[in-house]
């Protein structure tokens, strides 16, 4: 086994290979900055050099594009509390209040150098278990890979904030919009109101941008300031790295955790950053800080989600299963390569497969030090005042979350989403819930049903999921003795005099899961109990917040943070306003015309931009749009324009 | 006499004339220089459709007159359903627009999926890749070849599938003609289902050509799977016969005979014929939008003939590919023609047969 990781360095490090991987990590480092754009978008821009490359060279320029992303798009989530891609929603908890409290150098060296050792962890992990992993992962059946979705929904006990109930209903809820679309029992269509866009179920970029990022633009955009409230950006680069060297554990064991989840095929990696996250709120004595800008809440998540890197290649590489979304890439850029990965392929090809390890360690390595080396640059970003940086930011989750099918429904589910996650915020209803339960609905409800299938209900005495079980018991055991924490990421309530606001929430609310439960009544019984079991909860769990929102005015659940009007301060339907006209435009003239015409106006009403200024921010943000789409050729959303006349490129 | 013959002079005049109107202005190959091509497939980057396109896009786009880019663009949903829908309403025929579907794209329409709003017939095939696949078993139900098949009747063999309407309907199909207990447990990957067969959970797999070399070839030789039978190919006549990747296995049909002593017949066998060069002799489709003209068509056609012929074509093209023939130009014509023609009987005893059997539904609701 050393010979061939010896002689695989050496392979890597002599000729031309390591300028491969150069390449990789910077269309890696630049897909990943982008929001919305992951590694998808760096495989399209890759594949044509593949051609005619040899097989090292085209593995090591693939890793490094790979393996950097999760670094890269750690910039967005901190700075500007935009999910940078699925893999780094978690960071947003803690590092986006880090960024306002003026910390964003400590928060991004603390990511990028705990992201380092993540992927540095998870390829040395790979080293080891690609050649003994077989039986391993094989141990792990439907029944075992279910026991891991209840593990992370276990984890909302821990990230409910205020109210346990709400945090209850909102991963209920984060369920059952996991829920829409075709069945994966029985392809039968649930709770799609006859659209057709909802068939094949919301996409996760989609519902991450809305519930995380289009809040915090509106709430940044109304208390009309730079995003750091101090004009210093703090000297913390040290102390960032400082806090991962004392933080060593969580960073261990978050890595750990990684390439569990990595390694699980068909799980995803967008669990592994809500399952640390969780872990290390539920094993803290102090949890007064998580939520409000504690480091270890992004030591966690960004260790963890490098690490996912190295445990999904060893289902990719011995199986031949992809065990993440860009693991899937890489497969298909295997067999472009002739390579047809299984468990042939390591006893063939040992040398390639110590290439793509030792490829992945040293990008990830470099990838850590390109970030360092731009982030005082990219975080200058968080000084300047909102109103010119906000349009900048709706054109890019708005176009972002359009490339996740390239279909209006993205657009209009974004906005809807996002409306939704703007109330969550005001009325104190927690949004991670929200996304664990949505991340981890489809797994749960398919899996239950395979192990039932293929077991009958004695999957419950398998030892693996007796163990999963116990690990599961303990872990809400040792989060409710150290007590839960108050993530209220939404600020604090006043004294409430109106309750009736909220009260039209949760009505809403009730609607909505009453629906659910008509919904699934009309479905056979197979594609009928999962949602019918949640809605029926939901339901239930909101007419108990309504008695209390009714009844009683002093109690946690009652939550508003609009009690006293602020001068100057418009509402934030105000702004989605705004973005509703954005929307309205970019339906009738197309978004390029439509974006244009919003940028001209909102910088002249918002920002009061002098013409010249106006001119110049509106026009750089066109060239970008129009340079995105030609190198990864991308489409805009048309409209009505469109539609009935032929247009040149770009408005096409 | 004079007036008939100028009558028909001018008859003949007008026929020349309308014959020489009807040839087009542009005679010469359609050509391609600085143009874009965009090549739509209806399914997400990284699969197997996606990886076949974006393997023979630049091939392509080197034969083409003018050396042309061409772009694959990814519109995934509805199992194909949506980004061949979207094709078929904007697809100018211009040469400009080509479309790679698959053995996914042609079930839907096969049955009758209310969501298509395609008509296969309409589009131009200008090239088919076919591939293949084999069925093998758990070793411990005592199945050593095709002829124990009998052993296995009254097991219940579980098996992991996408989904009752999508490729893995074959294998089922299969079963039901042998008289084989298999139940189908859905919504698992083709991947997925091989790992639930290693773990001993599902006793019934297959896998399609190139998974079954890298993968499953392994799993044969360590003693853990029995491969029972292939797909089979079609020959020039029309007749199923071993395909060329697993020269040693019986295919379907030969099986049946092996097992039972008889071939196969009946109307469930109508359909499992049907479907098989449906979902695997014709899996891969390209083709060109309705209505373009027969230059550009000839254009394409030549172009790919000359890919697919280079000598080192099948050593670039590798396992995915495997041993068989790119049918291209008529050749992909017939073969979807083939494909594509049903027999209404068959069509309606599957569908049928896929309510009474798995209370399945087409389109959901």
């Amino acid at each position: 086994m050393l010979e061939p990781i010896g002689s695989a360095l050496v392979t890597l490090l002599s000729g031309w290979h390591l300028l491969h991987m150069m390449i990789g990590v910077l269309v890696g480092m630049l897909v990943g900055v982008l929001p919305g754009l992951g590694s998808i978008a760096g495989m399209s821009l890759l594949l044509p050099f593949i051609y005619g490359m040899d097989p090292v060279s085209a593995l090591a320029m693939l890793i490094g594009m790979l393996a950097v992303v999760p670094t890269g798009d750690t910039f967005t989530s901190i700075l500007m509390g935009i999910p940078g891609s699925a893999a780094s929603q978690a960071t947003i908890l803690d590092g986006f209040p880090m960024a306002k409290r003026g910390e964003a150098a400590r928060a991004l060296s603390a990511a990028f150098f705990s992201s380092m050792i993540g992927g540095v962890i998870g390829a040395a992990v790979l080293t080891v278990f690609v050649v003994v992993a077989r039986p391993i992962i094989l141990l792990f059946s439907s029944a075992e890979l279910f026991m891991l979705t209840v593990l992370g929904l276990s984890m909302v006990g821990v990230l409910a904030g205020s109210s346990m109930l709400k945090g209850l209903l909102a991963c209920g809820l984060g369920l059952l919009l996991g829920s829409v679309g075709a069945a994966p029992a029985t392809g039968e269509w649930r709770m799609v109101m006859g659209i057709d866009y909802l068939v094949d179920a919301i996409p996760l970029a989609v519902m991450a941008l809305g519930i995380f990022a289009i809040p915090e633009i509106v709430d940044l955009l109304r208390r009309n300031t730079a995003i750091s409230e101090t004009v210093e950006l703090g000297r913390g680069w040290l102390r960032g790295i400082r806090d991962t060297i004392e933080n060593r554990g969580i960073v261990l064991r978050c890595s750990g955790i990684g390439c569990v989840i990595g390694a699980m095929p068909g799980l995803g990696g967008s669990v592994a950053d809500w399952l640390a996250y969780g872990h290390v709120v539920q094993l803290a004595k102090d949890k007064s800080q998580f939520g409000k800008g504690d480091v270890r809440g992004v030591l966690a998540p960004e260790s963890a989600n490098n690490s996912v890197a190295g445990g999904a290649l060893i289902p990719t590489i011995l199986f031949g299963i992809p065990g993440s979304g860009s693991t899937a890439i890489f497969l298909g850029g295997l067999i472009l390569l002739g390579i047809q990965p299984g468990i042939t392929m390591v006893e063939t090809k040992l040398n390639l497969v110590y290439t793509i390890i030792w490829t992945l360690a040293l990008a990830n390595v470099v990838g850590a030090g390109l970030c360092f080396a731009l982030s005082p640059a990219v975080a200058r970003l968080t000084t300047i005042p909102y109103a010119y940086v906000a349009p900048f930011m709706l054109m890019v989750i708005f176009f972002a979350a359009y490339q996740a099918t390239s279909h209006w429904g993205d657009i209009l589910t974004l906005l809807a989403i996002g409306v939704v996650g703007i109330y969550m915020r005001r009325f104190g209803w927690p949004r991670p819930p929200l996304l664990i339960g949505f991340v981890l609905a489809r797994g749960a409800e398919t899996y239950l049903y395979q192990a039932v299938q293929f077991h009958g209900w004695t999957w419950i005495l398998r030892p693996g999921v007796l163990i999963l079980a116990t690990i599961t018991a303990l872990s809400v055991w040792v989060g409710l003795r150290y007590g839960k924490s108050d993530i209220d990421e939404g600020g604090s309530s006043g004294a409430v005099r109106d309750r009736r606001p909220q009260l039209a929430f949760a009505s809403a609310v009730l609607v909505a899961s009453a629906y659910a439960v008509w919904d699934s009544v009309t479905q056979s019984y197979l594609a009928r109990i999962f949602p019918l079991t949640v809605s029926v909860a939901v339901l239930l769990g909101v007419i108990g917040l309504l008695a209390v929102l009714l009844r009683r005015k002093q109690s946690r659940a009652v939550f508003d943070t609009e009690t006293e009007p602020v001068a100057g301060r418009k509402s934030s339907e105000h702004y989605l306003l705004w973005m509703a006209g954005f929307l309205a435009a970019s339906a009738l003239f197309g978004f390029l015309i439509g974006l244009a015409a919003f940028f001209v106006v909102f910088l002249h009403v918002k920002a009061r931009a002098s013409i010249g200024r106006n001119t110049i921010l509106t026009g750089s943000a066109l060239l970008f749009l129009i340079a995105m789409s030609h190198v990864f050729t991308l489409d805009f959303p048309g409209g009505l324009l469109q539609a009935t006349v032929d247009m040149p490129w770009p408005f096409r | 006499m004079f007036s008939t013959l100028s009558r028909r002079l001018g008859a003949a005049t007008l026929g020349v004339a309308a014959t020489v109107l009807m040839i087009p202005a542009d005679t010469g190959a359609a050509d391609f220089s600085g143009k874009t091509i965009e090549f739509t497939v209806p399914f997400g980057p990284a699969g197997g459709s996606d990886v076949w396109a974006r393997f023979f896009a630049p091939l392509i786009a080197e034969q083409l007159p003018g050396k042309p880019t061409i772009v694959v663009k990814n519109v995934p949903g509805g199992g194909s359903i949506t980004g061949t829908n979207q094709f078929v309403q904007r697809a100018k025929p211009d040469g400009l627009s080509i479309l790679g579907t698959s053995g996914s794209t042609q079930f839907p329409f096969l049955l009758d999926d209310p969501r298509v709003r395609y008509n296969y017939m309409d589009l131009i095939p200008i090239m088919l890749s076919p591939t293949g696949g084999a069925v093998y078993v758990n070793p411990s139900l005592g199945a050593k070849d095709a002829r124990d098949i009998g052993k296995l009747k009254g097991k219940e063999m579980k098996y992991g599938s996408q989904g009752p309407t999508s490729l893995d309907l074959v294998p089922v199909l299969a079963a039901e003609i042998l008289g084989l207990d298999v139940k189908p447990v859905f919504g698992m990957t083709r991947g997925e289902g091989r790992l639930a067969y290693e773990r001993g959970e599902a006793l019934y797999d297959y896998q399609t050509t190139s998974a079954y070399i890298s993968n499953v070839v392994p799993l044969i030789k360590a003693g853990k799977a029995v491969p029972l039978f292939s797909w089979g190919v079609l020959n020039d006549k029309g007749e199923f016969v071993r395909d060329p990747s697993f020269p040693d296995l019986p295919h379907f049909a030969e099986a049946y005979e092996m097992a039972y002593g008889k071939p196969p017949s009946g109307i469930a066998y109508n359909a499992f014929k049907s479907f098989v060069v449906a979902g695997f002799a014709a899996q891969k489709p390209l083709f060109l939008p309705k209505g373009t003209s027969k230059e550009i068509v000839d254009t394409y056609v030549a172009a790919i003939t000359r890919v697919v012929s280079a000598p080192d074509f099948k050593k670039r093209a590798g396992d995915e590919i495997g041993e068989y023939t790119q049918a291209v130009g008529p050749a992909a014509e017939k073969m979807m023609t083939v494909a594509l023609s049903v027999d209404p009987e068959a069509k309606a005893w599957v569908k049928n047969w896929l309510v009474t059997k798995f209370n399945a539904k087409l389109g959901g609701n």
